[in-house]
């Protein structure tokens, strides 16, 4: 499953303005706790989760993530889409709580 | 790819500012990266010297951190100007917080940063002076596997 796809499929919103391109999606993570996604979120996860500041973009980065996705339509400031631009991070969000978007992209993974 | 290396670099990292927080270890990671040492072992620095730099912006007023590499080993060292770490064995323990509500409410503090660097060092050793600082040396292997 590509970014893109999931992105249709889940009715997700791109927040950043950089085109979305064909990266793989290799799972999804839901956590608040920037720590445990450090220790547990894996290379091309899907991040879910209600933190919006920027500091979630460093983690992005650093764990080489495809993208990370705000639940309940939360919005990050100007700042931090900025920014995610700048790092070339996807952001995006879904009006959908963290339970729910999470079980929606895990039936789509399952999918053969 | 380079099959030979000796690098040492500084970083400054400064405390209590959370707008640069994170951004001496993506440099570092990329550096890492363009060396093509085995992903692995760079994921692993990335979470140590992560968790090391937040305890700067978190806590202590500044601190710089060192890359030191060779080809058989990577060291991440880090001196801290702060309160320091009264109790070192607590701190080592996870879910252990000294951390204010606002930070935790970001979603950090949750005292899992020490572990977290213990679990992807092969080496870690931690020394601190209550109302001076504290002092990290973090050893990677190479040809490790670590303890996660």
């Amino acid at each position: 499953m590509t970014l893109k796809e999931a992105i249709e499929r889940l009715g997700l919103h791109v927040l950043t303005s950089e085109e979305v391109g064909d990266a793989k999606v290799t799972g999804g993570y839901t956590c608040d706790l920037l720590s445990n996604v450090m220790a547990n979120c894996k290379t091309g996860n899907l991040w879910i989760t209600m933190q919006t500041h920027q500091n979630v973009l460093a983690v992005a980065k650093l764990k080489d993530l495809a993208g990370i996705i705000f639940v309940n339509s939360r919005q990050p400031d100007e700042e931090t889409i900025q920014k995610a631009n700048e790092e070339h991070v996807t952001v995006l969000n879904t009006d959908e709580s963290a339970f729910s978007i999470s079980g929606q992209l895990y039936q789509l993974l399952k999918e053969p | 790819m380079v099959s030979h290396y000796d690098l040492s670099r500084t970083f400054e990292i400064k405390g209590r500012d959370f707008s640069k927080a994170g951004y001496v270890s993506i440099n570092i990671k990329e550096i890492l990266r363009e060396l093509g040492i085995d992903p692995v072992i760079v994921r692993r620095v990335a979470i140590a010297s992560y968790e090391a730099e937040m305890n700067v912006v978190m806590y202590a007023s500044k601190g710089e951190m060192a890359l030191k590499l060779n080809p058989k080993v990577i060291q991440i060292t880090l001196e801290d100007e702060g309160p320091g770490i009264e109790n070192i064995d607590m701190a080592m323990q996870e879910g252990y917080t000294t951390a204010t509500d606002e930070i935790r409410e970001m979603g950090f503090g949750a005292g899992m940063g020490l572990p977290n660097i213990k679990k992807n060092a092969d080496v870690f050793e931690l020394k601190s002076t209550v109302g001076k600082g504290t002092s990290y040396n973090i050893v990677i292997y190479l040809n490790s596997k670590g303890n996660v």
